[in-house]
Formats: structure tokens, C-alpha cells, sequence
């Protein structure tokens, strides 16, 4: 968190320097987007909320929360592979998810899959990759998440030897 | 997925919700109260995080444009390909969808069909945008183990995939 402010304002000064007007144009933009976007995220906030303290907490976590070991790894990168959504939807809900106990093992099979796996968007790919192509491609990035996963479980003490 | 445009149909939804947890403070129900919570303190995590994105973000894009990099994509061979395949990547907008025509123009223009595997599993593992996301909302470390492990992964695969594709003679199709 801390990290995140000073790398920001690190990449802010450095700009500033080489810059004044870029800058001052980068923040208009970034200000810009950041108005643009916030009905999308109220609403998605609301709807996380809505849900969060309607679902029994241990429905959540028998599901995908911290005791649930591989078969939670196995649902996230289900239900990853076939959502599609941004990237500022997706953390901020994983980051309130661990919150709640799920662990970055569960997380990390989640967010690989939403990004490298595509149900919904294979006929998109089909059309340039090729059928046999945009299978292997998929089940490889699919295989890829579970690695990292593993990963994850390693490097967050989620999983020991 | 609609960013710019506020609907009608959203701002009632957030007027009614906002009457709902007012509602809901006032006769003391207890649902109504916890959304409200759990409400509150995601909001409030958001609000600590999203500028700094976003400011990111903008940064990222007023210095590196996309172009520059995409003309020395393929120029020479060997790693260099991957590390331009990788800021490529790095730069582009939107998902793996707009990955597909760009990586079939580079195939055209002449890279090599293992970096331009490359270019498209970078795409789903190395986006900045989406990095920096995880990294205000996951922590360093989570990027860092993610980007550790699926970066070597997905160039091994697209040499494999590459080299038996380039031997049948596969093109990536319009």
C-alpha cells in the first residue's frame, strides 16, 4: 500500500521533470477516466455488497474460502475461464474476497484464467488462430494458472511440503 | 463492457440503493445495515487505491506509445524479439481480442510465429493497465510470483508452439 504511494509519486516527479505539461496533461486524463468509470464501479460495489452479506459466510468459504484446498483452485479457474470482465472490476472483488478469507491460491487461479483462458471468446480466436490452435493455446494457459497457482499456494505459506 | 456512459438505469439503481441503507439505518434492519457496512469499508479500500492507478496508468500512456514499440517489433532475432513482444504487450488496450488482428498484422509484416505466440500470451499475463491493478488491490509480491511463473511458462510454450506450427506451414488467418 505504502509502496504503491511512493512509486506513484516517484513516477509523478520523474515526469514532472522531463515534462510540466505532459504531466498536467496525464493527470487530467487519469482524472477523466476515473470520473468516467466510477457508475461502473458503485454499481459493481453494490452489487459485491448485496451479495457479500447475503451469502452465509460459510457457504463462501466452504466454496472457495481457505479450506477449500484444490476444489476451490478448481471453481475459480472455472468460473475465470468463462466471465469476462476488466481488470478494475475484477481486483477490487478479489481484494475484498481475501478479505473474507480466501486465499491467494484460489485468487491468483481466478484472475490467470480471466485473462489467459476465453470460453466466451473462442469464437473470436477461432476465426484467426484456428480451431486446433485456439484449443491447445487455451488448455496450455489453462495448465499455466494451475502452475501459478501452486505458486502462489508456496509463496503465501497457503500449502507446505 | 460500457465505461464512458452513465445510464439512467444506474443512477436510479444507486439513488434506490442509497434510500435502501438510509431506510435501512433508520428502522434498525439488520441486512440493510450489514450491505451498508460491508459497503463502506470496500468503497473506503477503493478510494485509499484507485488514484494512484489510475494516475499510473495515464503516465504509462502519455510516455510509451504503443507505435514506437510496434515498429521494432521482430527487428533482429533471438531474445530481443520477446523483450519487444513483452513491452508490446505491455502497452495494449483491452483483451486478448484486440491481441488476435495485431498479432496476425506482425505475422504479416514478418516476426516470427514464436514471438508472435509470445506476443499473445504476454497479452494476457504482462498488460500494465491490469498489473498495476493487481498490484494496488493484491500486493507486490502476488504480481511478482504471478509474473515469475507465467512469463518463462508462456515463452516456453510459444517456442513449442511456434517451432511444430512453423514446420506444417501454419498461418494465422485474417
Amino acid at each position: 500500500m505504502l509502496i504503491l504511494y511512493i512509486v506513484t509519486l516517484i513516477a509523478l516527479l520523474a515526469s514532472f521533470v522531463t515534462s510540466r505539461q505532459r504531466t498536467l496533461a496525464a493527470l487530467k486524463m487519469a482524472a477523466k477516466r476515473l470520473v468516467a468509470i466510477l457508475p461502473a464501479f458503485l454499481t459493481m460495489l453494490m452489487a459485491f455488497s448485496i451479495v457479500m452479506s447475503v451469502l452465509p459466510d460459510r457457504l463462501i468459504s466452504q466454496l472457495v474460502g481457505g479450506e477449500s484446498g484444490w476444489r476451490g483452485v478448481a471453481i475459480a479457474s472455472l468460473v475465470g475461464s468463462v466471465t469476462l470482465m476488466p481488470g478494475f472490476v475484477a481486483f477490487p472483488l478479489c481484494a475484498a474476497l481475501l478479505g473474507r478469507g480466501v486465499s491467494y491460491m484460489v485468487l491468483s487461479a481466478f484472475t490467470t484464467t480471466l485473462m489467459n483462458v476465453g470460453v466466451l471468446t473462442y469464437p473470436i480466436e477461432r476465426r484467426y488462430l484456428g480451431r486446433n490452435v485456439t484449443l491447445v493455446r487455451n488448455a496450455i494457459n489453462f495448465a499455466i494458472a494451475l502452475v501459478v497457482a501452486l505458486a502462489m499456494g508456496f509463496a503465501f505459506r497457503e500449502i507446505s511440503l | 463492457m460500457n465505461r464512458g456512459r452513465t445510464q439512467p438505469t444506474q443512477i436510479a439503481l444507486i439513488v434506490t440503493f442509497g434510500l435502501f441503507l438510509a431506510y435501512s439505518w433508520l428502522t434498525g434492519l439488520d441486512t440493510g445495515q450489514r450491505i451498508g457496512r460491508t459497503f463502506a469499508s470496500t468503497s473506503l479500500a477503493m478510494v485509499k487505491l484507485l488514484p494512484c492507478a489510475f494516475i499510473l496508468i495515464a503516465l504509462f500512456d502519455t510516455w510509451i506509445k504503443r507505435e514506437t514499440v510496434e515498429r521494432h517489433f521482430g527487428e533482429g532475432s533471438g531474445v530481443r524479439g520477446y523483450v519487444w513482444g513483452l513491452l508490446l504487450a505491455g502497452t495494449s488496450v483491452g483483451g486478448l481480442y484486440v491481441a488476435f488482428p495485431l498479432a496476425h498484422s506482425l505475422h504479416r509484416k514478418g516476426a516470427k510465429l514464436t514471438a508472435v505466440f509470445a506476443y499473445i500470451g504476454f497479452v494476457g499475463v504482462s498488460r500494465i493497465p491490469w498489473t498495476m491493478f493487481e498490484a494496488s488491490f493484491m500486493g507486490l509480491t502476488f504480481t511478482l510470483v504471478r509474473l515469475a511463473v507465467s512469463i518463462p511458462l508462456v515463452i516456453l510454450a510459444s517456442v513449442v508452439m511456434g517451432r511444430v506450427l512453423s514446420k506444417r506451414g501454419y498461418q494465422i488467418q485474417e
